[in-house]
């Protein structure tokens, strides 16, 4: 197996276990790359890679934008406030328009679900799904899962508990498909309103109960709640929910074991984690974002490895 | 299948200790110099020669390996992409003489990308080119070795191996007809 099985990377559910574990293989290589004097390899100087960013992000960017620096790609940066999107053009009209530039791959964030998938149809270039609203964002979920394979040498058999706006988010989606590939146990905790019905029949446990979700797990990953995708009050305050969900270091510490904690960021301090929590050892946050441009340096390397030459 | 044996485990032996004499006459105790492998068959000449220079020194030498996968120049041309193996140089080479050890000199490419990769770890005060076996006229660049352990004639379609008892269980060089091959 030395050879993606897709072409594109629009989620999690397209890829094999053996997929994972290349791009795991292949990040290993670039980490230990990224923490030379000179971080750079040349691999992709002759691929030109496009970021379309249509909605906001700040880490996921920048991280995409310095994965594909240091394989020397030359790299064109598009954001959503900035462009014609918002005189009328149709998505795959933008990004033809792009492509008519001679662009090898595009790495897309949308509000719509689905937008990846679609794009991927229609044009004639690699697409990365950077998130595609509260659908996919497998990069998040691979780099989660590497950074627990790293920090406990394995994710076979480890119980992970993801606690939070499940409805919204599209980490949690990712990191469900992703872990349960990889043979790890997962469940969900948080307020019965942020719960989507029929969870589990993606095989996860659910938990309303924060302490019982703790201590059965291995490794908790919180969860930003994610204000702006909501549209109605699903749960009285923040102050509620911060006290019925929300990780702070008494909990912690009275644990019968100590877990790694993960949080994808941005985070909310106290909301779902106290600062206290954030910015103890057993948190694992600032791994998480080291390990994401390794993660999607290799992701990028193995997709550019399958464009046709002309 | 017709292969024909270039060297034979004697034959190999005697040549590492030739190559690690010649080494010691440049590099004296080795104290500011380094032998660095090229991933993957490169390793097991360094590990030969490692092994010898310790026994004639009384000493520890420093060694490394180096892969090359990010560096090369044939990325995308090929059918599929390179899996990379591992670096290994957890020392500064910055001021060091490194001498960097391939098991076959043929196109000189994968050399080429040796060098690149081995540039972003510092700067080295010089670097030089060991190879068992060197398959003289067929470069694609201007490359030569400082220390050649067997130069020999081929033709394009005829591939040479080298083996080691840890790995192949036989210590040889062998010459192929890469047709017979398969």
């Amino acid at each position: 197996m030395d050879n993606l099985s897709v072409e594109h990377l629009i989620g999690i559910r397209d890829l094999t276990k053996a997929d994972i574990e290349l791009i795991f293989k292949t990040a290993d290589q670039f980490k230990d790359v990224i923490n030379r004097p000179i971080k750079k390899v040349p691999s992709l100087r002759d691929v030109t890679i496009a970021n379309l960013f249509f909605e906001n992000s700040t880490r996921t960017r920048l991280s995409f934008e310095l994965a594909e620096k240091r394989l020397s790609a030359d790299v064109v940066n598009f954001s959503a406030s900035s462009s014609s999107v918002s005189k009328g053009e149709t998505l795959v009209d933008t990004v033809n328009n792009i492509l008519s530039m001679k662009v090898d791959m595009v790495v897309m964030r949308h509000p719509n679900p689905g937008a990846a998938k679609f794009l991927s149809d229609r044009i004639d270039a690699k697409v990365v799904n950077a998130g595609d609203g509260t659908h996919e964002h497998p990069t998040q979920a691979l780099l989660d899962a590497f950074t627990i394979r790293e920090k406990l040498g394995t994710v076979e058999g480890k119980k992970v508990v993801i606690v939070g706006d499940i409805l919204h988010s599209r980490v949690a989606l990712s990191n469900i498909l992703c872990l349960q590939k990889l043979g790890a146990e997962v469940m969900v905790c948080g307020p019965t309103t942020l719960i989507p019905n029929h969870i589990d029949k993606l095989g996860v446990k659910v938990s309303h109960n924060l302490r019982h979700a703790l201590e059965w797990c291995d490794v908790a990953n919180m969860l930003r709640i994610q204000l702006e995708r909501q549209d109605i009050k699903y749960f009285p305050s923040l102050r509620e929910y911060s006290m019925l969900f929300g990780l702070n270091k008494e909990i912690l510490d009275s644990l019968s074991k100590e877990i790694v904690v993960m949080h994808p960021g941005p985070i909310n301090r106290g909301v779902e984690i106290t600062s206290d929590v954030a910015d103890s050892k057993q948190a694992v946050i600032l791994q998480q974002v080291e390990n994401g441009v390794a993660i999607r340096m290799a992701v990028i390397y193995l997709l550019a490895g399958k464009i046709e030459r002309q | 299948m017709e292969n024909q044996v270039i060297l034979n485990a004697k034959q190999v032996e005697l040549t590492i200790s030739r190559l690690c004499h010649q080494l010691i006459e440049n590099h004296g105790d080795f104290s500011e110099s380094i032998l660095i492998g090229l991933q993957p068959r490169g390793i097991n000449v360094v590990t030969r020669l490692k092994a010898r220079l310790e026994e004639i020194l009384g000493k520890e030498v420093k060694c490394g390996n180096l892969d090359i996968t990010f560096y090369r120049d044939d990325f995308r041309r090929r059918e599929k992409p390179i899996i990379p193996s591992t670096t290994n140089i957890d020392f500064s080479i910055e001021n060091k003489k490194i001498v960097l050890v391939d098991d076959v000199l043929f196109t000189g490419r994968t050399i080429r990308s040796g060098m690149e990769a081995l540039l972003a770890f510092g700067r080295p005060q010089q670097v030089e080119l060991l190879t068992m076996i060197d398959r003289r006229f067929k470069r694609h660049l201007p490359i030569q070795a400082d220390y050649v352990g067997k130069t020999v004639d081929t033709m394009v379609s005829e591939r040479v191996s080298v083996e080691w008892k840890e790995t192949e269980g036989k210590d040889r060089v062998l010459l192929f007809n890469q047709e017979d091959n398969g």
